[in-house]
């Protein structure tokens, strides 16, 4: 087959795509009506689960936007086992990230030694007020639910302890 | 052939009639070819839907864009030519509507049967580089001056090959009036079969294309777009213009796809009439009266089928390079134009 000169190639391409879109719907999605799901590992918002917390601080000094404000104090908790000796802790008081500020690098999530902090592909939570994209521990703790299931393991991989 | 209608109109209602004939001889084809294809083609042409809000099919998108337009603040730069600046705008959309007027629709469905009427509608066409050089100028904006400028260069190189394409059409009809020119090829016959009567794009098929080519590089569509490349000029000439005189340049710029359309229509493809020896009409004067009522719709049939071509290409093509742009008009479509109108020549008058 002699080869198409590129300008009829061009224009076969376009008139291809109004086709398919004919035929087969576009490839967009008519948003507030439907919603694409986005990948399981998309960084829609940053969800907390606070038991796990130590208030380490690892997460806010990783921050390149100091986006992450956190305040505990320590208090006792009862002994693991029966006899022992009360446990000291950190207790959450306060555990903010500031999306209007959050560049969504995710360095928090890796830095985080105690699997507190998780991505969660939920992406609608923009405000008319820049002050109320600052989440508090309730609200990203609410995040939690949006979170998916971590997948599973690669065959062979080696299972963390 | 006035006289046939049952009621005499009296003249101040032909003019009414004429005046409201052309709005929406103007309108009519620009709100269609930027619902059809600007919004919806080019939309479908990138996979994805278009609007889709505005009504059924977003097909009210454009009165509420109209709308939005209307409410928009008239702004004029300080350092502006305020009363050119203003002017501008008309001047381009006045163009336009004096363009439309020497186009048939009908065996009497027409605005003026003007005997020097291709010669008039390339004049006219040519109006309206005026507007958009001054609109760039007076916008005291260096994106605008250098949009106008290069609208200017660029209309002006595509306006030759845009007449000398039309000269074979002329030279083969034997006449300037397009009325003529559309009888000429309903009542042609080739090698003495008149089933298609004898449209000229068959001899004319070179002229067809420079002219199709010219008519991209009038309306400053992409590829020809230079003027108003967005990426580097951010809109050319049209850069501070806003609300209503922004409009007034958008439908400017597609009722002018429109009109050249169907001048090409009429020029290369028949224009309003279907062969006349389907029905046995022999000239104009036998052509029954329902051609008024679908003279114009084959003549929007028409100027749809073409207004999609130059859109396809539009939404098609990534843009010239300036310097290309005037040497593929100086040094490939004029040559070839005044080659085609030779040949034309010679072979009229051999055979």
């Amino acid at each position: 087959m002699p080869k198409l000169p590129g300008l009829v190639k061009g224009l076969g391409v376009t008139m291809g795509t109004l086709v398919r879109t004919v035929k087969d719907g576009a490839n967009t999605v008519q948003y507030p009506h439907a919603k694409e799901s986005p990948p399981v590992r998309a960084r829609g918002v940053i969800a907390l689960r606070e038991d796990n917390c130590t208030a380490c601080m690892l997460c806010a000094r990783s921050c390149p936007d100091w986006c992450i404000y956190i305040e505990a104090h320590k208090q006792l908790a009862p002994p693991r086992r029966a006899g022992g000796k009360p446990r000291q802790v950190n207790h959450l008081d306060r555990f903010d990230i500031d999306y209007a500020l959050c560049m969504y690098c995710g360095i928090c999530v890796e830095v985080c030694p105690f699997d507190a902090l998780f991505w969660s592909p939920e992406y609608e939570y923009s405000e008319p007020r820049i002050a109320d994209l600052l989440h508090d521990k309730t609200k990203l703790g609410e995040w939690m639910e949006t979170v998916p299931e971590a997948p599973d393991l690669e065959a062979g991989a080696e299972k963390k302890k | 052939m006035i006289q046939q209608f049952a009621v005499e109109i009296p003249y101040w209602g032909q003019s009414l009639l004429r005046v409201v004939g052309g709005l929406v001889a103007v309108l009519l084809p620009a709100g269609t070819i930027v619902y059809l294809f600007l919004f919806k083609m080019m939309s479908f042409m990138q996979s994805r839907l278009g609007p889709m809000e505005a009504g059924p099919f977003g097909s009210m998108q454009l009165f509420a864009e109209v709308g939005k337009w209307l409410q928009k603040e008239d702004i004029i730069p300080e350092n502006a030519d305020a009363r050119i600046y203003k002017i501008a705008p008309i001047i381009v959309l006045v163009s336009t509507f004096l363009l439309v007027v020497v186009i048939p629709f009908g065996p009497d469905a027409w605005f003026t049967n003007f005997s020097a009427g291709v010669f008039y509608a390339l004049a006219i066409g040519s109006v309206s580089v005026i507007g958009i050089l001054v609109a760039g100028w007076s916008s005291a904006n260096k994106y605008s001056l250098l949009g106008g400028l290069r609208a200017a260069g660029q209309l002006i190189a595509y306006e030759l090959p845009m007449v000398l394409a039309v000269v074979g059409v002329v030279i083969q009809a034997g006449s300037m009036n397009l009325q003529d020119i559309v009888m000429a090829q309903n009542t042609g016959e080739i090698f003495g079969w008149s089933g298609i009567g004898f449209p000229f794009v068959l001899t004319q098929f070179v002229g067809f294309l420079i002219f199709m080519i010219a008519v991209q590089a009038e309306l400053t569509q992409a590829p020809f777009d230079m003027p108003i490349a967005e990426s580097e000029l951010v809109s050319g000439y049209m850069t501070e213009y806003s609300g209503f005189r922004f409009l007034m340049f958008f439908i400017g710029e597609f009722a002018t796809a429109g009109v050249f359309a169907l001048i090409a229509s009429v020029l290369f493809l028949g224009g309003w009439g279907i062969p006349f020896s389907w029905f046995g009409w022999e000239s104009i004067d036998q052509v029954d009266n329902w051609m008024n009522i679908a003279g114009p719709l084959i003549m929007f049939t028409k100027m749809m089928v073409l207004t999609g071509i130059i859109m396809w290409v539009r939404f098609s093509y990534p843009r010239f390079r300036e310097d290309q742009l005037q040497r593929f008009a100086w040094k490939a479509l004029i040559p070839l134009s005044l080659a085609n109108i030779a040949v034309t020549a010679i072979v009229k008058v051999v055979v």
